[in-house]
């Protein structure tokens, strides 16, 4: 099964380049404006950093940081983030998911106000991409048994 | 039988789907309806409609949105399917 890699080097360079890909995966976000990229490249860089950090370390690691409830919680916060930016404007006699509409509630201009429903959009792209990633690696890596399995490693039994 | 039957229907539907493509415009036509005024729209406005630099984008989170959100509910999906199927443990 997944074993703890006991690599110096593989955990040093997986130290150094979690923040840089982090970091990355917001860039490509935000910059999903104007050049290529988005919630669903973003939200998958993001996950790749959690990835690396299972595979550097191992699942309790990453688990330490974003726990399987909270991971749970994100994949549905995504999809309702992005639903309810779009029923907003239901309220103002708009149609769904026309984000001009937001501008009756926001300081913007309507244009602007599409500029950042978009936004909004992608972020709840961006954070369901990235939980079901997660929990996909995650579910399929140990066969949906992660917790027992890190259990037995304290242990001392080996699979 | 039912193995036979299912054969049959997906020649059949197979056989359909293939004979509609005969129907369809060329590759990379210029003149196929798409390219004439939906393309030509999206280009020229998205600038003074969203103020969004990057047509894909606009496309996809504006003009599109309905796609999109149900892109993101078929990923919420998948996700939410295979905790069910897989996941064996009594505290997450």
């Amino acid at each position: 099964m997944v074993k703890d890699p006991d690599d110096i080097i593989v955990r040093t360079v997986a130290r150094f380049m979690i923040p840089i890909i982090q970091l990355f995966s917001l860039y490509v976000y935000v910059h999903g404006h104007i050049s290529p990229g988005g919630g669903f490249q973003g939200g998958c860089i993001l996950a790749a950093s959690f990835i690396l950090i299972s595979l550097a370390f191992n699942i309790g690691e990453a688990k330490k940081i974003l726990s399987g409830r909270k991971n749970l919680l994100f994949i549905g916060l995504g999809v309702f983030i992005y639903a309810f930016t779009g029923l907003v404007p239901l309220f103002v006699q708009g149609n769904f998911l026309d984000y001009q509409h937001l501008s009756q509630f926001l300081p913007l201009d309507p244009v602007m106000a599409r500029y950042y429903g978009v936004a909004l959009v992608e972020l709840g792209v961006q954070i369901t991409v990235m939980a079901v990633m997660i929990s996909l690696f995650q579910d399929l890596v140990t066969a949906g048994r992660h917790e027992s399995i890190l259990k037995d490693r304290e242990n001392g039994i080996d699979r | 039988m039912s193995r036979i039957l299912g054969i049959m229907m997906v020649t059949f539907f197979g056989a359909l789907l293939i004979l509609s493509t005969v129907d369809f415009s060329p590759w990379s036509d210029p003149a196929q309806p798409a390219a004439v005024h939906v393309s030509p729209r999206y280009i020229e406005r998205t600038i003074e409609e969203t103020g969004i630099p990057n047509v894909v984008t606009s496309v996809l989170a504006d003009y599109r949105g309905y796609d999109t959100l149900f892109e993101t509910s078929v990923i919420f999906t998948a996700g939410v399917v295979v905790i069910l199927l897989l996941r064996r443990e009594k505290k997450w």
